[in-house]
């Protein structure tokens, strides 16, 4: 008799690992995401500059985009199949809801991770594909203008967006959402992971606070920026 | 009928070695051919149950509790003793047996009590390989403790859980078991009767709590491990499941039930603060250590606050009558002093049935901070019951019962004088005598299910295998034992009167603990005599039981083992009648002092109180078992 | 004191179940909370009906068997209370309690306020012991367990298995009580040879159970009567990944009750 073997996709705590380690490549891009895009402040051959350098790395991007893909995917994966199992596992609810421990943050993860994926989804479609853009995509720079190397004029795109506010506010919004999930996130990924310990299990959530305010700050500042005619398109 | 002990003769060291050698062994593939009946999962079963497991034996065992883990040995708090000398201060098996004998003045058999003073160091080797957290000290080693006024520290804790871990450790042993398909596990179901057939006990009758199933199981051997009955008075410390129906069914079915009357009352628990009250809770003996005990000398001052008193007025009455132990004194005579006062009428708080521990004193001596780190949780514990403060206002305590030390009679290999019939921790009458040394109730339990009942069973079910003949369902007595749990059973449903069985529980309780409680005297107990019966009557005339058998139904649950507790009752009061002594736990009247001690009688008490049922109503045969000891001198205790 | 009860009714186990409302009165602020129960049983026993069923033993708060829902509240609102410590001076007079089960798939009802637990005791004959026969002990001084080891083995095994967390937990989730056990065990040196299958086939029972898993609420902890700490949990996580990455046999899937 073969008996079913269990791997590590099979059990809770198992999910909630592939969560944490999924989560922890997003948390890396997220940062590094912004402080790429920070770059805005420095004009758009900075900007443009950054742009078209990742985009020659080639093979490399491929790759990355790969994990990143990846990541999404299996953070999504594990959400939905906790999810499931967490709301099977209680088919009669309280008629009187009360928690005294929890955080806004913990309590949103699941809206909140819908919301970033739908946003993830927008702002593909906006600053990648150009969806979107106040007067079109600038698709090619135009000759002579700073920071025009090649591909696409990222600092107008993301400039003449931001004067838009119905942008801006999308942008603000998820930002706040983000800024909620990664908090509790960033420090959830170290208790399923087991980095706890007494002495320090204060920090870890002051981290994921800095971590999550960092960029928060960093992301919004950009739009905000923009909107208060700090940034704009030179010429 | 002659009632043996069947214990080894010659010196006491070697006897329990030289019996373990004489008796038979079960070769390993011989005992899965035997089946086990244990009831009761405290330590004492879980303990039995794991090892009759591992041992290879096919086992059912079975608790009233949703979960094994739940039995009422949870609740010990204050530790284990074990005569170790690890502390190095003079301690020996020797004198922990001592020790045991004398502090259970005088009427416990000295074989038995030797064995468990042997076995107690095995007991914590046992408990410590299966994880049991006991403290320790900064190197690692275990650490111990003086408790009981003992004059040597030889009892292991783990914080105010003792109880708790030990059972949790045999609790984890059985589970062990029941992965492993040696153990099949019966929670919420409840032993209703037992099957005899051919004068062995073969099976017992349940039923399942939660279907009402009416079930007979059978087996080669029954193992009753059910413990004590001390809510016969209503109030005590006992959980409030805790019953005596699975001793009381099998004394009825020809077990003798010894010393009945020997409870422990317990001296410092929490006073009860009305008539809701459904349960005494117990606070750890330990804080006579560095609590005072006093009443006030002028009944005119029992209104007024404590503060309001001033020193002179306070009456310290443990201190002025007992210099030498001050309020150390044993917990029988700390119990019955407590009640002395307050039956002057100076007792304080609701109902003036309390007397202070006061922790003022010790508190200015050794700062708050000390008193914290030593009693804290219990202090806690204190002021969430009673709304009181302890490090501003004196506790107050008053005695609850705690323990019984009688139960069903056994030999030295815990079998009763029904063949198959085994009977272990407090359920069983046999090493505590008339009073039970504060930790020794846990070290008992383990040692009976442990190391004790797994080898003497052996011994029976070898012995006896070319005589029992294969039992099944059909056999008469089988059916007869089921027939007679549900017309019981349909009884309690159809009586459809007023009460319920709570309100009789209660007057029961009530009139048991005036007239056989603390004190007892022989008008006293007369009256209990014949009250018994007519509560007894009107319990079968005007009980109502609302629902049915056939589902959960906890009034049907309280309703049979009041039942129970209404028989076994009137037992106590005639076995307390009888024994014109005061010993131990049983505080006669007419035997005392000059100055108000308890006065035993050695010439005429010195036995074993056996008691043979008789029929409802009717008294009861009484089998002595003399008791000889070779090795302890009889004294009387003095505190003085 | 006068109190409306909302009391959670269910004849049995698979039964839709619905609130009952009683009006008690003259309730002692000095009673426990299950005292107010007897006080309301006894009456509904007078008036000719069934009492309200709920589970019960020791009432010292050691046991573990009671608990129930009190206004969402798993054993109530104070804190390191079971709910046979509760007492009614707690509430207010005139109070209005909504009175619930313990609410998991793991643990159906049998009856208004019981439920069967028998799930804990299915992950405890998982792996939640040290094999360790009966007289097969070595002495108990020869294991040196430093102090700080021993108590927080000792904080770990003060867990009293009645469950409060999974129905605080809004996952329903058992993490605390199965962490709670395999911290106990895990960090004393007799627990060592078995540390890697206790946690990982207890995991697995506790998943086969039915039981949600952990979202880092803390809801658990908080309600906890023994006060178990969150981090027993990241200490199981840590066991259980590790054991699984380095098992040399694979882990067996296991069936629920």
């Amino acid at each position: 008799m073969s008996v079913r073997t269990l791997t590590l996709a099979d059990t809770t705590i198992g999910k909630k690992a592939i969560m944490a380690v999924s989560g922890l490549v997003l948390l890396g891009f997220v940062l590094v995401h912004m402080a790429g895009n920070l770059l805005v402040f420095q004009g758009p051959a900075a900007l443009n500059g950054y742009a078209d350098g990742l985009r020659k790395l080639g093979p490399m991007l491929w790759i990355a985009r790969g994990v990143l893909l990846a990541a999404v995917a299996a953070h999504v994966w594990a959400a939905v199949s906790l999810y499931k199992a967490n709301e099977q596992a209680r088919p009669v609810k309280y008629h009187v809801q009360h928690t005294a421990a929890t955080t806004y943050a913990a309590k949103t993860m699941r809206y909140g991770g819908v919301i970033i994926l739908l946003f993830v989804l927008y702002h593909l479609a906006h600053l990648t594909f150009g969806v979107g853009i106040p007067g079109g995509h600038a698709a090619a720079p135009p000759a002579g203008m700073p920071g025009s190397v090649s591909g696409t004029d990222v600092f107008h795109n993301v400039v003449v967006s931001f004067q838009n506010p119905a942008i801006t506010g999308i942008y603000v919004l998820a930002q706040l959402a983000l800024a909620l999930h990664l908090y509790h996130g960033a420090w959830s990924f170290m208790q399923t992971l087991g980095l706890s310990h007494p002495r320090y299990n204060g920090l870890r959530v002051k981290l994921a606070a800095a971590y999550a305010t960092v960029i928060c700050v960093g992301n919004l500042s950009m739009p905000i920026a923009v909107m208060a005619g700090l940034v704009k398109l030179q010429g | 009928m002659e009632l043996r002990d069947n214990a080894p003769s010659g010196p006491i060291e070697t006897a329990w070695d030289r019996h373990r050698f004489d008796i038979k062994l079960v070769n390993p593939a011989n005992k899965r051919k035997f089946e086990v009946i244990v009831v009761g999962t405290g330590l004492a079963g879980a303990a039995a149950a794991a090892t009759f497991g591992e041992l290879g034996y096919r086992v059912r065992s079975f608790c009233y509790q949703d979960s094994p883990r739940r039995a009422h040995s949870i609740a010990a708090q204050g530790g284990i003793n074990a005569a170790k000398n690890y502390s190095g201060d003079g301690d020996s098996i020797y004198r922990l047996f001592y020790d045991t004998v004398k502090g259970g003045d005088y009427r416990s058999r000295e074989r038995n009590v030797y064995r468990l003073a042997q076995v107690s160091v095995n007991i914590i080797d046992q408990a410590v390989a299966q994880g049991v957290p006991f403290a320790r000290e900064y190197g690692g080693l275990l650490d111990n403790r003086s408790f009981g006024g003992a004059q040597v520290s030889r009892t292991f804790y783990a914080r105010g859980q003792t109880g708790q871990q030990l059972l949790l450790g045999a609790y984890q042993a059985l589970e062990r078991q029941i992965g492993a398909g040696t153990v099949t596990m019966h929670p919420r179901t409840e032993m209703l009767e037992l099957i005899v057939v051919d004068g062995q006990a073969r099976g017992i009758v349940t039923r399942d709590m939660v279907t009402g199933k009416i079930e007979a199981h059978l087996a080669h051997a029954v193992v009753l491990a059910t413990g004590g009955y001390g809510n016969l008075f209503y109030l005590s410390t006992n959980a409030k499941g805790c019953n005596v129906t699975a001793g009381w069914r099998a004394h009825r079915k020809g077990a003798f039930f010894a010393n009945p009357c020997y409870t422990q009352i317990h001296p410092t628990c929490i006073p009860v603060s009305g008539e809701h009250q459904s349960k005494l809770t117990l606070m750890s003996e330990s804080l006579r250590n560095d609590g005072r005990v006093w009443v006030p000398k002028n009944k005119d001052d029992v209104g007024k606050k404590p503060g309001q008193i001033a020193k002179e007025d306070r009456d310290y009455y443990l201190e002025r009558k007992y210099p030498a132990f001050g309020n150390l004194v044993p917990r029988d005579i700390a119990s019955r002093n407590a009640k002395e006062v307050c039956d002057a009428g100076r007792g304080v708080g609701p109902g003036g049935l309390g007397v202070y521990l006061d922790f003022a004193d010790a508190i200015e001596r050794l700062g708050q901070k000390a008193i914290e780190e030593r009693y804290g949780n219990l202090f806690e514990m204190y002021e969430r019951i009673t709304d009181e403060d302890p490090y501003q206002v004196p506790m107050r305590i008053y005695p609850a019962v705690h323990y019984t030390m009688g139960g069903l009679w056994v030999d030295y290999n815990l079998m009763s004088n029904l063949p198959g019939l085994f009977v272990l921790g407090e359920a069983n009458f046999s090493d505590h005598g008339a009073n039970r040394l504060g930790a020794s109730a846990l070290m008992q339990g383990l040692a009976d299910g442990y190391f004790v009942a797994p080898y003497t069973i052996g011994n029976y079910l070898w012995t006896e295998r070319t005589d029992q003949k294969p039992v099944t369902a059909d056999h008469p007595e089988v059916k007869k034992a089921l027939a007679e749990v549900e017309e019981r059973t349909q009884r309690f449903l159809s009586i459809n009167g007023k009460r319920s069985p709570d309100s009789f529980h209660r007057e029961l309780g009530k009139l048991m603990w005036e007239k056989c409680g603390m004190a007892r005297n022989e008008a006293g107990l007369k009256e209990a005599q014949a009250r018994i019966p007519a509560l007894r009557a009107e319990f079968w005339e005007n009980l109502r039981v609302p629902g049915s058998g056939a589902d959960l139904n906890q009034s049907l649950e309280k309703a049979g083992r009041v039942a129970d507790f209404l028989e076994l009752a009137e037992l106590f009061a005639t076995d307390a009648l009888h024994r014109r002594e005061s010993c131990g736990g049983h505080f006669r009247e007419e035997s005392q002092t000059p100055e108000g001690e308890a006065l035993r009688d050695d010439d005429s008490f010195r036995y074993v109180a056996a008691w043979e049922f008789n029929g409802v109503g009717k008294a009861p045969v009484l089998h002595k078992e003399d008791l000889e000891f070779e090795h302890v001198k009889l004294t009387q205790r003095s505190y003085k | 004191m006068r109190l409306t009860l909302h009391v959670w009714r269910q004849k049995k186990s698979g039964d839709k179940g619905a609130f009952e409302t009683h009006k008690v009165e003259n309730i002692s602020a000095d009673s426990s909370f299950l005292e107010m129960l007897d006080v309301l049983n006894e009456e509904i026993l007078e008036k000719g009906g069934e009492p309200v069923a709920f589970d019960h033993d020791c009432r010292e708060g050691i046991c573990g068997t009671c608990g129930m829902v009190v206004n969402g509240m798993a054993h109530g609102p104070q804190a390191l209370t079971t709910t046979c410590q509760l007492h009614m001076r707690k509430f207010k007079d005139g109070d209005e309690l909504w009175i619930e089960p313990w609410r998991a798939k793991a643990f159906p009802v049998l009856r208004d306020l019981v439920v069967d637990r028998g799930a804990f005791d299915r992950i405890i004959q998982a792996g939640g012991f040290i094999s360790a026969k009966s007289g097969s002990a070595p002495d108990a001084n020869e294991i040196l367990v430093g102090k700080t080891v021993a108590d927080q083995a000792m904080d770990a095994a003060a867990c009293i298995g009645c469950g409060a967390c999974v129905a605080a937990c809004p996952n329903a989730s058992a993490m605390l009580f199965t962490a709670a056990k395999i911290t106990h065990l895990g960090v004393l040196p007799q627990g060592q040879p078995e540390r890697d299958d206790r946690a990982r086939n207890m995991v697995a029972q506790m998943d086969a159970e039915g039981f949600g898993g952990c979202t880092n609420h803390g809801e658990c902890a908080e309600v906890c009567p023994k006060g178990i700490s969150l981090e027993t949990i990241a200490r199981m996580n840590r066991d259980f990944l590790k054991a699984m990455v380095i098992a040399r046999e694979p882990l067996a899937a296991r069936t629920g009750g």
